[in-house]
């Protein structure tokens, strides 16, 4: 009787902080200038894309390279919907998480049997393979892809209110539902399930756990997440088209993911954030160094992989797990 | 006369590929790590290579070079990033992933200081022999002296490595340091350096592998062309086709790659290029997860 | 006395596993070491042999010390570690195993002689020579083990529980094949066993550790009459 009293309290604490941080979204959107506007709302989408990361990295322990390529399927599912189908914009973006889902699920039929480097490798082929496949269908555009609009924020929000800012709200509100959605997942039975599974494949099924199904629901779940953020990202591009989901894109997330510490929901803020920031710290680091094109164009790729090779061998955990970590073995040692 | 042309390209190509996939077989059995950054490492030797055709204007001194360069490479990313990982990255969620993940990292990082170096601009190497058709009867096979001469080289080195591992002293020290390290420490064996050589050997191979890949297209040289990408995956793919502990799997695995592709290439689509490697992964892993050569137990990495 | 052991403590992590540990065994001479379960044998035989690096105390080896020296460097002084367990590398064939005893030496006509010896001690072996490791039975392996780890021409042998899981006729066989070994090689050995009564029949010297300390030290004879120990350990 008390365990459940105290999940409810949990819970409507969790609530509380999510409508409190939707709050001083609204508040910052306003007093911020639009390029910030603008990187709040790919924050948002990263936070987003980390989080679907994370619930299949960190807790049911599958390595995905390919979460770019789901983040194209939800893109793709999204604009066709709205362009083929003429949707209004909220179904579009579940028709985008659907799609991906589905997607998530065969990838996860066929990864169900493998593990570590196999894993890696063939989600790493799907990386590489299946945006150019965009190329080969006309409905999807080709190689300059398809529109995605979602159209003008409503009157009903005053003539001030700008494109940017409706892309950050959309997002935002995305981002703090998607959470609060994963948050939840990852604390219930599913969630325990995946820890259980990453733990020890063995002892798990002597549990009665059945390690295929959970895997693929894990990327079937993982996948949609991706799917939503896909479409979310470009909603803020615009359009849809391979070079928007190259290798590259795999890498940040994975990056954004191991920066978070892979297990913690509330690093994926920070990892967004880095991740967002790198470009603009790229650019001002070259601009001091008066550097030639090659070294600017290729310098954030540089910073993105040298953070995330830095903080596999030195932060493992993620640096607030790290710092967890150092304060529970401070306190032991001091008995 | 097509078929007898795709069965070509397809066996050269896959040479190359079941080169990409001996350095990878290289690590796996000297370290048990699948190093992602394989290919990033054949490109920077490439480079190197590159830079030795353009001063000393001849490949049978520059492919040498490149293979050193590569070996040195190698060398220096065992000592330093994987001896560092085993130290500190053995526990909680990563553990499993870290190696992965750094050696990624590491792909990233060569790409983007390559490409910072060299990039931009269209660099070419030349091929040592030429690479115009062989005519038989009067028509033009794709097949050219350039890819007999990968052919030969590939399959001499592929026969070397496995007279090393399996007869000598030191191949038997590498195996042994793969499978057991304790045992291997406790036998006299300074396992630090083996692991080193088994990482300096795949280097080697796969500047061999860059520097062939390279010449047999069109000998552009580019961090972002279409032969790095399809190196890059095609390695790892040939590897687990043959299964991660088959040198001579790595070899066939390759070919079987190299052919299927050009196949598919050939006679269902040509837009299909990028996606067929992943596909005939799936495929492989599905049938037959220890490949073609493995071991039952290699599939669980 | 060629072993030397003083005020060793080791530690995993936060955890004492072997606390102010001496001993001293002379050269030639067999030490069972004996004890329940987690009292710190393995461990003591894990820092003797270089795997593990104690927090305090100091090892003498023949009159020098080997306290931070690698595992890999002491093979080459002498001593051998066998494991407990897995100590073959299943992957491999029996003749493999066996060179790589001695393959640091990189001498091929001493590493074939060695062969013909651990062969002439266990014909066994010699009869699977060319099969792979992992269709030996467990008998097989240990036997192995231990002729791999006498391929190294060691001093030193450190046998960690080679009776584990094993039936009690091959048992006997292969304690009896340790003490031979000791008497013919002139080894120092320390043996240790959950199979007290075996370990200490065989042995020189005994010595008893429990939760990490050595409680009792003596001619193995003397404690195998010492009623505490056979209420303990002897189960009589």
């Amino acid at each position: 009787m008390q365990r459940r009293h105290d999940v409810h309290k949990k819970q409507s604490r969790d609530i509380f902080l999510f409508i409190l941080g939707g709050v001083v979204l609204y508040f910052l959107s306003g007093i911020v200038d639009e390029l910030r506007v603008y990187q709040g709302a790919t924050i948002a989408v990263y936070v987003i894309a980390i989080s679907s990361i994370i619930l299949l990295t960190g807790y049911s322990g599958q390595v995905s390279l390919g979460h770019g390529a789901l983040m194209a399927v939800g893109a793709y599912a999204a604009a066709v919907a709205r362009v083929e189908l003429k949707l209004p914009i909220i179904l579009c973006f579940v028709v985008a998480v659907l799609a991906a889902a589905v997607g998530g699920a065969l990838l996860g039929a066929a990864a169900a049997r493998l593990s570590g480097p196999y894993l890696a490798g063939t989600t790493l082929a799907l990386a590489i393979g299946l945006p150019s496949l965009a190329n080969q269908f006309s409905v999807l555009g080709g190689e300059q892809g398809l529109l995605f609009d979602v159209g003008f924020p409503p009157l009903s929000l005053g003539e001030d209110f700008t494109q940017y800012k409706w892309f950050f709200w959309i997002a935002g509100l995305a981002a703090l539902l998607s959470m609060w959605v994963i948050k939840n997942i990852l604390g219930s039975r599913y969630g325990r399930t995946w820890r259980a599974i990453r733990g020890n494949e063995v002892a798990a099924q002597l549990c009665g756990i059945n390690i295929a199904r959970s895997k693929i629901l894990a990327f079937t779940m993982s996948a949609g997440i991706a799917g939503l953020a896909g479409a979310l990202l470009s909603m803020t591009i615009g359009t849809v088209s391979p070079s928007a989901f190259p290798l590259a894109l795999s890498f940040s997330l994975l990056t954004g993911a191991v920066l978070s510490g892979l297990t913690t929901l509330g690093g994926a803020m920070i990892g967004a954030v880095v991740l967002v920031a790198i470009p603009e710290i790229a650019d001002v680091v070259a601009h001091r160094l008066g550097s030639s094109e090659g070294v600017t164009t290729n310098l954030p790729g540089f910073l993105v992989s040298a953070l995330l090779i830095l903080t596999v061998l030195f932060v493992p955990n993620g640096p607030v797990e790290q710092h967890r970590a150092r304060k529970a073995k401070h306190l032991a040692l001091k008995q | 006369m097509d078929l007898v042309n795709t069965f070509l390209i397809g066996i050269t190509a896959g040479t190359i590929y079941g080169l990409m996939a001996i350095s990878m077989v290289l690590v796996w059995r000297s370290t048990r790590v699948v190093n992602f950054a394989q290919a990033g490492m054949a490109l920077l030797s490439t480079y190197f290579g590159y830079e030795a055709v353009s001063r000393l204007g001849s490949f049978w001194i520059a492919l040498p070079i490149a293979m050193i360069g590569g070996a040195l490479v190698a060398a220096l990313v065992e000592m330093v990033l994987i001896r560092l990982l085993v130290k500190h990255s053995t526990s909680g969620p990563i553990a499993g992933v870290a190696p992965i993940i750094a050696t990624l990292g590491l792909l990233g990082i060569i790409r983007s200081v390559s490409a910072m170096i060299w990039g931009g601009q269209d660099l070419r190497i030349v091929g040592p022999v030429s690479n115009d058709g062989f005519t038989i009867n009067g028509t033009t096979l794709v097949f050219s002296p350039l890819k007999l001469l990968i052919l030969v080289i590939v399959l001499v080195l592929m026969l070397i490595l496995s007279i090393v591992f399996q007869k000598t002293n030191i191949g038997l020290a590498l195996r042994a340091s793969a499978h057991a390290p304790e045992i291997a420490r406790l036998s006299g064996i300074k396992v630090d350096w083996v692991r080193t050589l088994g990482w300096a050997l795949s280097g080697a191979a796969g500047a061999v592998a860059g520097m062939f890949q390279t010449v047999n297209g069109n000998g552009t040289l580019s961090p972002d062309s279409i032969e790095f990408s399809l190196l890059l995956v095609s390695g790892f793919i040939a590897a687990v086709i043959g299964g991660l502990d088959s040198l001579i799997g790595a070899v066939i695995g390759g070919l079987v790659l190299g052919l299927m592709i050009s196949f598919v290439l050939m006679y269902v689509s040509s837009g299909l290029f990028f996606i067929a490697p992943f596909v005939i992964l799936l495929t492989v892993l599905f049938i037959r997860p220890q490949g073609l050569f493995g071991a039952k137990a290699a599939r669980r990495a | 006395m060629s072993l030397n052991v003083s005020n060793l403590t080791v530690h995993h992590g936060a955890i004492c596993a072997i606390s102010q540990v001496s001993i001293a065994v002379p050269t030639g001479k067999l030490a069972a070491i004996i004890g329940s379960n987690g009292a710190g044998k393995t461990t003591l035989l894990r820092t003797l042999s270089g795997l593990k690096h104690p927090t305090t105390g100091s090892i003498m080896w023949k009159g020098e010390k080997i306290v931070g020296i690698k595992p890999e460097a002491l093979v080459r002084r002498g001593i051998s570690h066998v494991s407990e367990g897995k100590s073959v590398i299943p992957e491999l064939t029996v003749r493999e195993n066996l060179e790589l005893g001695a393959i640091w030496r990189r001498n091929a006509k001493e590493s074939k002689e060695s062969i013909d010896q651990v062969v002439s001690i266990f014909p066994r072996l010699g009869e699977r020579i060319k099969q792979r490791a992992d269709t030996l039975s467990g008998g097989e392996r240990q036997m192995l083990a231990i002729g791999r780890a006498i391929m190294a021409k060691p001093q030193l042998l450190l046998l960690d529980e080679p009776s584990l899981g094993l039936a009690p006729l091959v048992v006997e066989q292969i304690f009896q094949t340790i003490r031979d070994l000791t008497t013919s090689m002139n080894l120092t050995v320390l043996l240790v066993e959950q199979n007290a009564m075996g370990a200490l029949k065989i042995a020189d010297l005994g010595i008893v550790l429990n939760l990490g300390k050595v409680v009792a030290i003596n001619h193995a004879q003397a404690l195998i009459d010492d009623p505490a120990v056979r209420a303990a350990y002897l189960g009589y």
